[in-house]
């Protein structure tokens, strides 16, 4: 009897000492534990561009200006900026209290230095060709800096959004040491990398931009997405980037979760190679157009989450989808039009890539069934993304299931693709004199409601000549706590609005 | 020449001969570590722009000139830089190694410790219904593939207990010995299902046949308990064909179980390789496929001198 009380009155005393033990110990440090499955492929802020290092890299570096989540250009490095009355210099106040991480201000140098980096051939930076208006870059003062242009290029503020425009120390360019020591003026710095495995970030105590209301963010990368989901169920995932939409569908279901789904700036298309015969026959591509019920391909391939989307995806630019050429399927018009080209039906290869975007084998078999009703036999290529891009960029293709990136502007969206001198003009094999001169318009005209203008016809245009059929946008996603509150996503998938997040309990 | 001798002498030729096909068929297939860091937005550069990226991958050369750079390097002990770790890539093999290593002897003992047994009884059971259940039980672990175990796992514990193990950084066992369980003791079951599964089929196999054997009839005629009949006089020859099995599959976990650590997010040597082919990452593919030849190799000779000291009358090297 003794023994039994003593014993239970030691195990209390030691229930006692561990909780006073707990209590104890110092406050942790208060982390966002953030998860996604792919992670970031490199720190150089200038040459990557993966979705994941984009993103990391918004949280460590900042560029002049930053898009809001309304797509409206906004202050970053830059407090203010001006455009010359002949659109051909370009001139910004730095914010004097824009510091990088180390605590030294960010001068006009600095943005000099970074910027000529950028347009360095020898820097590999692919987002290069949407600043070479940039002539020459003047820094007047250690807070103006003054960027004078080849000609008028309106887009070129948008392009200065990107975080492919990050400012970067002067001395880390002339060190050569851009691409590995990660020191940004951005909200976070990076502590440590371990690729694939996981990233940690703490808070820069120099930043502008304010308080941020917790200690850092831990990134873990859970390559397999319901596993991901798994881990938020658990409680051990405060927020994560979900890739697949049906991984996306099941978050409501669960009571503690909450899925925010933004319509993005990439669209999903079947890029049709009009080089090759019967897609040289412009009564053959819009037949495909017609044939094509782009609901059904998002209802069934995406689970329908995404909109119908004609090739500008941009909302301030958009045009209404029923406007644009065939986008109500029409099968009777379809079977016109291929007996108008001489065309009896015939067999095709399309191309995908397995797992990139996740919908895309599922987009190619609802298409083949789609488009076996005008006779047209579509057998599906399934490959690894980069024999995929290999096969992509040599134009070595019939058709390919695509998601291409978008921008917040038309312009360099698609001068790529359809200028007469755009890099990719080997992938859409498509030109087209008017579709070049609206372009080249929309690219010089500083008037919103002109470009608007110019736009539209661009898109009718290019819908109707039909070099690809642009099918939906695919939703981005991001799945959090419902205990974490103040979160914005944005269409370009950035998690900067993670500056304004509060943890809770 | 000592049998040891001899075989150690050919690991070096066998090692060159991985290296050699890993070499040129990983630059065989399309892409590269451009394509691989900017996807389709690589259609963008410049040949100037491509030239310098392509040295600062160093695929600007000619592959065999690659080559000899690369193998000078490995005899000295280097295999390399990886691009995309910036890292060397024998320091990230040996980071990845341990979890790897754990794994695969985590599910070695739940495979040997259900399987054997489970043959063992289903020999001795033979045709009754214990021994008919044993076999289901058998052929089910066979047939189901891991990632469907992998996926349950992880559904049951994270929706009917509100628990799943940290994932995305291995805890190492001498930093936390509780968390390091929690994280690989699920993975483990995973691997070792369906490896406990062959295991038993094996065992009960080789078991029926030595329980018919000579010596076997002698020792129970001579009145040794039946027990210690099957534990210590057919046991340990019944086990030759198991610790085949076992190497061989020992040696596959070692390569890194691609598919668990990909469910359970292990930074293992699976998921290394593969990610390194992903992003083309030639060094660290080349030397997480050599890394692996070797400890295939050394496993391989540690069977066949297994083999021996299970049964005197193997002699290795014998002519």
């Amino acid at each position: 009897m003794n023994k039994k009380i003593s014993r239970t009155a030691l195990a209390g005393m030691a229930a006692a000492l561990l909780a006073s033990a707990s209590l104890a110990l110092p406050a942790q440090a208060a982390n966002l534990r953030l998860a996604w499955a792919q992670d970031a492929t490199g720190l150089d802020p200038h040459a990557q561009t993966a979705f994941s290092s984009l993103r990391l890299l918004e949280l460590i570096y900042e560029p002049l200006v930053r898009h809001d989540s309304a797509l409206d250009v906004v202050p970053a490095v830059a407090e203010s900026w001006e455009f010359s009355d002949d659109g051909q210099t370009l001139t910004f106040k730095i914010d004097p209290n824009a510091k990088f991480s180390d605590g030294a201000q960010v001068t006009s140098e600095d943005v000099k230095a970074s910027f000529e980096r950028l347009l360095d051939e020898a820097t590999g930076a692919a987002a290069r060709s949407n600043f070479l208006s940039i002539a020459s870059i003047d820094a007047p003062d250690p807070a103006t800096v003054v960027f004078n242009l080849s000609q008028p290029d309106a887009p070129l503020l948008v392009a200065m959004a990107s975080i492919n425009a990050a400012v970067v120390p002067a001395k880390a360019v002339t060190e050569g040491t851009v691409a590995t020591t990660a020191l940004g003026s951005g909200p976070f710095v990076l502590d440590s990398w371990e690729p694939n495995s996981r990233e940690q970030l703490s808070v820069n105590a120099h930043w502008a931009g304010g308080d941020i209301a917790y200690d850092g963010i831990t990134i873990s990368v859970l390559p397999d997405e319901t596993a991901i989901l798994a881990s938020l169920r658990a409680g051990q995932t405060d927020f994560a980037l979900i890739n697949d939409p049906l991984v996306a569908t099941l978050v409501p279901n669960e009571p503690n979760l909450q899925l925010n789904a933004v319509p993005g700036l990439a669209y999903n298309v079947l890029q049709l190679n009009p080089s090759r015969a019967p897609m040289d026959k412009l009564q053959v591509r819009q037949a495909i157009s017609c044939a094509v019920d782009r609901q059904d391909v998002l209802d069934t391939a995406l689970v329908g989450e995404g909109k119908v989307t004609g090739p500008l995806t941009m909302p301030a630019y958009a045009s209404d989808p029923s406007t644009l050429f065939c986008y109500e399927q029409d099968i009777e018009k379809a079977k016109a039009l291929m007996a108008e080209a001489g065309v009896d039906g015939f067999s095709v290869k399309v191309i995908a890539a397995t797992g990139e975007p996740p919908v895309a084998s599922a987009e190619a078999q609802v298409l083949q069934s789609q488009l076996a009703e005008i006779g047209i036999k579509l057998e599906i290529e399934l490959m690894e993304l980069n024999v995929y891009v290999d096969r992509w960029l040599a134009g070595d293709f019939d058709m390919a299931v695509a998601q291409n990136g978008g921008r917040a502007d038309p312009y360099p969206m698609y001068n790529r693709y359809f200028t007469k001198a755009g890099n990719l003009v080997k992938v859409s094999n498509f030109t087209d004199d008017e579709i070049d001169s609206l372009l080249q318009q929309g690219r010089v005209e500083t008037d919103i409601a002109k470009r608007k203008e110019i736009f539209a016809q661009f898109e009718a245009r290019l819908t109707e000549l039909a070099p690809w059929v642009w099918l939906s946008t695919s939703n981005t996603y991001t799945a959090q706590l419902k205990t974490l509150s103040g979160f914005e996503p944005s269409a370009t998938g950035t998690l900067f609005s993670l500056t304004k997040v509060t943890l809770g309990q | 020449m000592p049998y040891l001798a001899r075989r150690l002498l050919t690991f070096p030729l066998i090692l060159i001969g991985v290296s050699l096909l890993v070499f040129f068929s990983i630059r065989m297939i399309p892409g590269d570590a451009i394509t691989a860091m900017l996807g389709t937005e690589s259609g963008l550069l410049t040949p100037v722009q491509r030239q310098a990226l392509a040295e600062y991958f160093g695929i600007d050369q000619p592959v065999l000139v690659q080559y000899g750079r690369w193998l000078s390097g490995v005899m000295q002990g280097d295999l390399g830089l990886s691009v995309t770790h910036g890292r060397p890539v024998l320091t990230i093999i040996l980071e990845r190694f341990p979890l790897t290593l754990e794994l695969a002897l985590l599910s070695m003992v739940i495979a040997l410790g259900i399987g054997v047994p489970a043959g063992v009884l289903a020999a001795t059971q033979s045709e009754r219904p214990s021994d008919v259940t044993v076999r289901i039980i058998a052929m089910l672990g066979q047939s189901t593939p891991g990632f469907v175990v992998g996926l349950v796992i992880i559904y049951v514990l994270s929706v009917y207990f509100g628990f799943v193990p940290t994932m995305g950084s291995f805890v190492p066992i001498w930093v936390d010995p509780l968390a390091n369980l929690a994280q690989l003791i699920f993975p483990a079951i995973t691997l070792g299902f369906a490896f406990a599964a062959s295991v038993t089929r094996i065992s009960r196999a080789s078991m029926l046949d030595v329980l018919s054997d000579d010596y076997v009839r002698t020792a129970r005629a001579k009145g040794v308990p039946k027990l210690s009949v099957v534990w210590h006089h057919a046991l340990p020859n019944a086990l030759i064909p198991v610790v085949t099995l076992s190497g061989v599959e020992f040696g596959y976990l070692l390569g890194g179980a691609v598919i668990v650590e990909q469910i359970f997010a292990l930074p293992g040597l699976g998921r290394l390789t593969l990610e390194a082919i992903g992003q083309r990452d030639y060094a660290l593919v080349q030397g997480c496929v050599l890394f692996i030849a070797f400890n295939f190799l050394i496993v391989n000779l540690l069977v066949d001198l297994a083999y021996a000291a299970l049964d005197p009358r193997i002699r290795l090297g014998a002519r």
